[in-house]
């Protein structure tokens, strides 16, 4: 899977874990940009994602991200 | 099964629209309508996020102070460990239950101090509920003890700690406080041993919930087994140790939408909305296969084969859940004495008639009866449980009766008793020698009842489906199917005279006869063709050769408007009367009192028991059907030869 087919899905999880509409969602995108993006939704998020895209992550994966375009790499390794 | 919430549907596509959909009807439509709704919308295998987003909805109908039929409750959660999580999906699954939860976490890892505070926020919340969630890795349970000793004082510590916070709390709370049992640690220190060696973490664990038991059994705290969850979905599961260190999280964050629906199931069962009467399906539910086809020795139950032993099961759950207070009720798509049979003469039937307070054995759609049998035993629709194989009566019944619950029960039968136990409809508090007698009270109940409901509205109902009754001549389009009811219908068929598709086609050319296919449409679909008719023209009289029926389209009054056309036809023809003869078959009892319910009069009586009836046209009314007719079998009668 590519960025490019991974980043639209991503954007998806987001706008239904967020609960938000119509969110813009870029590669250097951080939970800086997305006020309801803390600590807690963050989980919600990761374990959505783990569910979309059958893939689990490792505590140290998860802590060695820095934005959204390391998330989608991350995943395409992953779902690969 | 557990995880995926299996006993409930999927939800349907756009599950965020629709919330917002109902968010804006708040207001805009009345009260108990939004109730339908709302539990329609939460009663689906929903994901954390989707949950969410009902709590939201949740919010927004507190705020509204919506009434209806929604429950309230005001919940404090508190514990070991972030507990954070847990809210949303609580208050999400709580709508599915009927209740408007609004929750209010306690801080973290301050759950003694602001039990015992009296000034605390827990206490000025004007809770009706308090959840205590623990954790063993937070009560210094998860490492074995030096000593059998010093492992009891760490019990005896835990439980005294539970034991502050609930008495702390319960002035304050205008109902019950949730204690959960402590979930047991996967990894053994000794083996099999530790659950000998007092010392072991999962023997301390196991300690203090005896101890919690104990204490729920006194009435002063109510039972939240976490432990047992667990142990159903699997500790390796339940657990994650990296979200532990990571987060503190007790269990998987991927199950909150799994305890979610535990934790509002039991606040449910505390405000008296557990489901009080499981409603059963028969054919291919209770036993395989179909009885009214099968007869009595073909239908598959007992020990003799793994599916015959599964039905048994299923019955023999049926039959706990009755002693335990649950009030039993069939309703099936059936003739009433057919369905009947295996309680009466299968010797491998768990489940006998007077187990059954309702019994709803006939061709009106389920939904109907499922009201006929809330309204004999005086209770809601949303303490019904319908557990039915067939995916369609399913799919109807929830779309006409969202408050009932119909779980997803997947094609092996050997797994319904298992779902049905997983979705937790008959959660209970407590339990007394009144609980084993509601059974028998409502049945008692239900006879009284049963007399009423006789006269419930059919025409109403009927009126409601919007049928369409198409009444057309047999040609080539419909030959086919003509001649498959012909040789395939059993019940309801007067005759049981069998015709070859030429047969079929012999008889349209023939200008003697009359022959006319039936289709019924109604709002939930088009039946096809249900009904065929022949009869003979003869000079001063019509003679029914073949009247016939699928049994599917039973009590829709078909055959009022079927012989409404014929009553025309014959007029048009010229001739006076009409004749009825009904040939007994083992399988047409159904219909032995047909001609006598349509008017006809008593002709002749065989020996074999056939009969032959006749109904003078002359001044006979046609009445009004609650359905829209279209004939267009009479627009070219073809004249009689003479």
């Amino acid at each position: 899977m590519s960025s490019d087919q991974i980043l639209p899905q991503i954007r998806a999880i987001m706008e239904d874990v967020f609960d938000l509409d119509d969110l813009s969602v870029t590669s250097a995108t951080t939970a800086e940009d997305i006020e309801e993006w803390d600590s807690l939704s963050h989980i919600r998020l990761v374990v959505a994602i783990e569910r979309k895209f059958k893939i689990k992550f490792k505590t140290a994966e998860i802590e060695g991200l820095k934005n959204v375009g390391d998330l989608v790499d991350l995943i395409g390794v992953k779902a690969a | 099964m557990l995880i995926d919430l299996d006993w409930l549907p999927r939800p349907e596509d756009d599950f965020r629209g629709r919330v917002k959909a109902v968010e804006a009807a708040i207001g805009a439509i009345g009260d108990d309508a939004l109730y339908e709704r709302v539990v329609s919308l939460a009663t689906a295998a929903l994901d954390d996020a989707q949950l969410t987003q009902l709590a939201r909805l949740s919010r927004r109908l507190a705020e509204a102070g919506v009434g209806g039929h929604f429950g309230r409750a005001r919940l404090g959660v508190l514990g070991d460990g972030t507990l954070s999580l847990c809210a949303a999906p609580i208050v999400g699954s709580a709508l599915r239950h009927g209740l408007i939860v609004e929750v209010v976490e306690g801080h973290y890892g301050a759950a003694v101090q602001e039990a015992m505070d009296r000034s605390s926020q827990l206490h000025a919340a004007g809770l009706d509920f308090a959840l205590l969630s623990s954790d063993r890795r937070a009560m210094a349970l998860d490492v074995a003890a030096p000593s059998a000793e010093v492992a009891e004082e760490r019990v005896q510590a835990a439980f005294d700690r539970l034991r502050m916070i609930v008495e702390g709390l319960s002035p304050s709370l205008s109902s019950a406080v949730l204690v959960q049992t402590i979930v047991p640690p996967l990894e053994s220190l000794f083996g099999s041993f530790d659950r000998q060696e007092p010392t072991s973490s999962f023997a301390m664990v196991d300690a203090l919930n005896r101890r919690i038991a104990a204490w729920a059994a006194t009435g002063k705290v109510v039972l939240v087994d976490a432990a047992r969850l667990a142990e159903a979905v699997g500790i390796a599961t339940w657990e994650d140790p990296a979200h532990w260190h990571a987060s503190k999280l007790s269990f998987s964050p991927s199950l909150t939408p799994l305890y979610g629906d535990f934790v509002a199931r039991t606040i449910a069962a505390v405000r008296g909305r557990s489901r009080k009467c499981l409603v059963l399906d028969l054919d291919n539910t209770l036993w395989g296969g179909v009885i009214g086809d099968d007869g009595v020795g073909g239908i598959v139950l007992g020990q003799n084969s793994a599916a015959g032993e599964a039905f048994v099961a299923i019955q023999r759950m049926a039959l706990e859940l009755r002693s335990r207070g649950v009030v039993l009720a069939v309703c099936s798509k059936n003739e009433d004495d057919a369905a009947r049979l295996p309680f009466r003469e299968h010797p491998e039937m768990v489940l006998s008639e007077d187990h059954i307070a309702v019994f709803q054995a006939n061709w009106t759609d389920k939904a109907a009866n499922l009201k006929v049998i809330a309204q004999t035993l005086n209770i809601g629709l949303d303490s019904l449980v319908l557990l039915d194989d067939n995916p369609a009566e399913r799919l109807q019944v929830r779309g006409e009766l969202p408050l009932v619950a119909v779980p997803e029960v997947g094609s092996d039968p050997a797994m319904y008793p298992r779902i049905l136990a997983a979705a937790g409809y008959f959660e209970t508090v407590s339990f007394s020698q009144e609980d084993r007698d509601r059974a028998a009270y409502y049945q008692a109940n239900a006879q009284r009842a049963a007399a009423l409901s006789a006269t419930g509205n059919l025409d109403e109902y009927l009126a409601s489906l919007e049928m369409v009754c198409s009444i057309g001549c047999v040609d080539a389009v419909s030959r086919a199917r003509t001649s498959q009811l012909i040789n395939k219908s059993n019940q309801f068929n007067l005759t049981t005279r069998r015709y070859s598709e030429r047969e079929v086609e012999a008889v349209e050319k023939d200008p003697r006869k009359h022959a006319i296919q039936i289709r019924l449409t109604d709002r939930f679909g088009d039946n096809g063709i249900i009904s065929v008719i022949i009869a003979d023209r003869k000079a001063e009289t019509w003679e029914i050769d073949t009247w016939l029926m699928s049994c599917r389209v039973l009590g829709r009054r078909v055959p009022e408007a079927a012989l409404g056309h014929l009553v025309e036809a014959a007029r048009r023809d010229g001739a006076r009367a009409l004749i009825g003869r009904y040939i007994p078959s083992p399988k047409n009892k159904m219909v032995v009192g047909h001609y006598k319910g349509l008017g006809f009069q008593l002709e002749t009586e065989g020996s074999q028991g056939e009969t032959v009836w006749r109904l003078e046209l002359s001044g006979l009314e046609i009445p009004t059907l609650p359905m829209t007719i279209v004939d267009t079998a009479l627009e070219a009668p073809v004249p009689a030869e003479t």
